[in-house]
């Protein structure tokens, strides 16, 4: 394009319309991003809600009808329209920058991708409005409780998840083709930032999965409405099955939301460590295999449910197999930061906080994955706990470090370094005081998804509420920060912004311009 | 637009935002539509939006690359979201197969008081049969499921009861008159009038292009027209519908999708052909055709599956 973006000097429609009919990843990239930090608000004014009404023991605040709406809207709303659009949002800004790409493969099929989920969460929010209330059973809306016992809405819920997958579906086909046909005259495989792989192999399981979760969704769909009995026992199909289809998105599902974080923390440890990665080729094998086991674990979910006993050993010993990979993973980040000349930035601050208690979830995971004793923790707080390490202190923590970490080269100003550290402190110990307590709160019995507990919880959910409100501010201060460093940051010009930052995004003005690598460069 | 290294990077585009206008309306004017006392309006306007969106979006990709806009690198990127596209078509097939083997092998004889697979499952031998006695008496296993559980336990009580006739192969006698085969012998050959029509126009024979994929297109249509006799036959002679029970279910969504998807392939490869009387593709650039036609005969596969899974092997 001969002229720059439209800017809001040029007047308002035209402000306007480059943000709606924009094909630039760059624009695109940040609504996902801006779309995703909404939604991230909105989820975690669910959580507040949540919480709050946990304080203290009793009915306070709400009904637990509603308590019901707000657990099962706070995972779809966070999962589905917060973590995964925000990864999207940075494979849109660098995955081009990274490979040495003019722009995404299929440019107004990104734009697509993105606008479909506006629609789709404004009809899944709009539910909240409607008579009978939104979805209320739980995120992962298992049968009979999401079809014979759902209110009217979950038809609602069913299409909005459609076009949400089919706006990852056509985002992740977008990522791959951009990936396997747009690389640089040099750029090999085996030479792209471990960021581009994690996303290659990502979208990968998005293609895989999705299509199942609109398969899971449809069956809900004839059940409810055209007679069908896929989950109902009486006509001769099984309730189950609906755990088994769901899972078998469902599982790869957490890892399309952890792989690309692996990959955002991959490229940030080696900068402020001064060192390449450590074991380039193994990470990208250990990504592959941990892509790979995700679809053969998925019962390890179910362990409760009822399966064969070889099935429960089976899905037991897969599941522990994944630890391997992982550890390779954590090994490497940690062997990169050995004896390097490590300083403590925001973004090294986030990721080294991910490293630890990545590890810790992944830790809790492997205690749930033993069949024998998940019959004691199954749908305990300990669940909650463990997937909320994995969640919360993995992609979350990532993703704010990512930004952190590529803000300077996305508006070319700095953010303030103190800001930065006191939001992650302050993050990071409103985490951990919400989040710790509630694997004792598991162990000692209390279930997940109720509005009201024993006495015997109280004392610890107090302290969790107090964390979780903690934890809340230092995201509004997240957003203070990256708005006042868009409005006031000081300037920053050079390309390489940070001192050990490698990777051809760096090689790129700051901040970057509309468009890079109209002509390709040379990778050697 | 990109100018150096020639990837055509199009300019600001209309398209997508309607396309997203159109699938949200489509969306909530088909959950409104499905509530009871609800009316299909909203979801009339959503599927008229998409049409109209994808007419005008289709035309302009053709235009460009008649414009000579799209170069090998284009061409690529648009056969790799085409080939995985299949693939994401695969994997929501695998969820309706998936369902129908977990069904098929467990399900189902868990809830006759059987162990499902010998060494496999061990433990039903005493769980299982206590929860068909409690739950549901006198219900034994089989396939197709022609008594369902409920109708066993509850009687003319039953919410669902199962069909009086099966689509199963009915003997060797009646062979000619069984619907399925002649399904599998029109789509089959569709198969193979596709492949001729592509070689054809390798070679540049219009004609011959022409022809045979006229002839793929009426064999599409002749097999929906089959498909519907088959449907008709079924709620009307066989007292199978969607609502007698796991075998109805299993038997209708996994036909229905896969003859929803034929009808996709036939306007798909409708489109073609009438783009082939124009005068479009040459014998090198023929995406268009060419993507249509691995879509069909990926539609042709699945119905292999279907023909082995749902109709014979009972």
């Amino acid at each position: 394009m001969a002229h720059g973006p439209a800017t809001l000097a040029d007047g308002w429609v035209k402000y306007i319309s480059r943000w709606v009919f924009t094909t630039n990843h760059k624009d695109i990239g940040t609504l996902y991003l801006w779309f995703s930090f909404a939604m991230f608000i909105l989820g975690g004014s669910f959580a507040m809600i949540i919480r709050a009404e946990l304080f203290q023991p009793g009915m306070q605040l709400i009904k637990p009808e509603f308590f019901n709406q707000m657990t099962t809207m706070h995972g779809l709303v966070m999962v589905f329209g917060a973590i995964m659009p925000a990864f999207v949002g940075l494979a849109n800004w660098l995955i081009p920058m990274m490979i040495g790409a003019p722009d995404m493969a299929l440019p107004r099929m990104n734009n697509l991708s993105f606008w479909i989920l506006p629609f789709a969460f404004a009809i899944l929010v709009a539910t909240l409005f409607m008579e009978g209330g939104g979805p209320n059973f739980g995120w992962t809306f298992y049968a009979p409780l999401s079809t014979t016992y759902a209110p009217d809405t979950v038809n609602y819920f069913i299409f909005g998840v459609h076009i949400m997958g089919a706006s990852s579906i056509m985002g992740s086909i977008n990522i791959i083709a951009t990936v396997m046909n747009m690389r640089a005259p040099g750029m090999t495989y085996m030479k792209m930032p471990m960021f581009v792989w994690t996303w290659l192999i990502t979208a990968f399981l998005l293609v895989a999965v999705m299509p199942v979760l609109a398969g899971a969704v449809t069956m809900m769909l004839t059940d409810i409405n055209f007679g069908t009995s896929f989950f109902d026992a009486a006509g001769g199909g099984d309730p189950v099955l609906f755990q088994h289809i769901f899972w078998f998105f469902g599982h790869p599902e957490v890892y399309i939301i952890i792989l690309p974080a692996f990959g955002v923390v991959s490229q940030i440890i080696p900068t402020f460590s001064r060192k390449p990665l450590f074991g380039y080729s193994s990470m990208v094998y250990a990504t592959a295999s941990i892509a790979f086991m995700s679809f053969i674990v998925w019962a390890h979910h179910m362990f409760t449910v009822g399966m064969p006993i070889a099935g429960e050993l089976y899905f037991m010993y897969a599941t522990m197999l994944i630890a391997v990979p992982t550890g390779v993973k954590v090994f490497n980040w940690i062997t990169t930061m050995y004896k390097g000349s490590l300083t403590f930035e925001t973004p090294m601050l986030f990721s080294i906080a991910f490293v630890i208690l990545f590890t810790f979830g992944g830790f809790t995971g492997l205690m749930l994955s033993i069949a024998a004793a998940d019959i004691q923790y199954h749908d305990t707080y300990f669940v909650v706990a463990h997937f909320h390490y994995v969640m919360v202190a993995g992609a979350v923590f990532s993703g704010t470090a990512a930004v952190y970490y590529w803000l300077p080269k996305w508006c070319g100003k700095m953010y303030d370094e103190t800001m930065g550290k006191v939001q992650f402190w302050i993050a990071f110990i409103g985490f951990n005081i919400t989040f710790m307590p509630q694997h004792f709160l598991g162990l000692a019995g209390m279930p997940r998804r109720y509005a009201d507990y024993g006495l015997q919880f109280a004392d610890w959910n107090m302290v969790s509420s107090i964390g979780a409100f903690m934890y809340g501010a230092a995201q509004i201060l997240f957003l203070f920060n990256v708005v006042r460093t868009i409005t006031h940051g000081k300037p920053v010009d050079k390309p390489e912004v940070w001192e050990g930052a490698e990777g051809l995004e760096w090689t790129v003005p700051t901040p970057a311009p509309y468009h890079t690598f109209e002509k390709p460069p040379q990778v050697k | 637009m990109s100018t150096e290294g020639n990837y055509y990077v199009p300019e600001q585009s209309k398209l997508p935002i309607i396309t997203a206008t159109g699938m949200g309306t489509l969306a909530f004017g088909a959950a409104s539509w499905v509530i009871e006392g609800g009316s299909p309006t909203i979801f009339l306007i959503g599927l008229l939006i998409m049409a109209l969106v994808m007419y005008k979006w289709w035309s302009i990709v053709i235009d460009e690359n008649m414009q000579g806009l799209a170069n090998d690198q284009l061409k690529k990127s648009y056969v790799l979201g085409m080939l995985w596209f299949i693939f994401s078509e695969v994997m929501f097939f695998a969820a309706f197969f998936g369902a129908l083997f977990y069904v098929r092998v467990f399900a189902n004889s868990w809830l006759g008081g059987e162990a499902a697979v010998g060494w496999f499952d061990d433990s039903p031998t005493d769980a299982a049969a206590a929860n068909n006695e409690i739950l549901w008496p006198g219900y034994q296993a089989e396939w197709p499921v022609m008594v369902t559980p409920d109708q066993m336990a509850n009687g003319d009580a039953a919410q669902f009861k199962g069909p009086e006739q099966n689509m199963n192969f009915p003997g060797w006698s009646n062979l000619l008159s069984w619907l399925p085969l002649w399904n599998t012998i029109v789509l089959m050959t569709s198969s193979v009038t596709v492949h001729i029509a592509h070689t054809a126009l390798k070679n540049d024979n219009r004609k011959k292009f022409n022809t045979w994929l006229g002839i793929t297109v009426a064999l599409g249509i002749f097999f929906l027209f089959l498909q519907a006799e088959e449907y008709v036959h079924a709620y009307q002679h066989m007292g199978l519908t969607l609502e007698t029970g796991i075998y109805g279910t299993t038997f209708f969504l996994l036909t229905g999708f896969h003859g929803a998807h034929v009808t996709l392939g036939t306007c798909m490869l409708l489109v073609q052909w009438l783009r082939g009387l124009k005068g479009h593709f040459s014998h090198e650039d023929q995406f268009g055709f060419e993507a249509s036609s691995w879509y069909w005969h990926f539609v042709d596969v699945v119905w292999v599956g279907l023909f082995l899974f749902v109709y014979v092997l009972a």
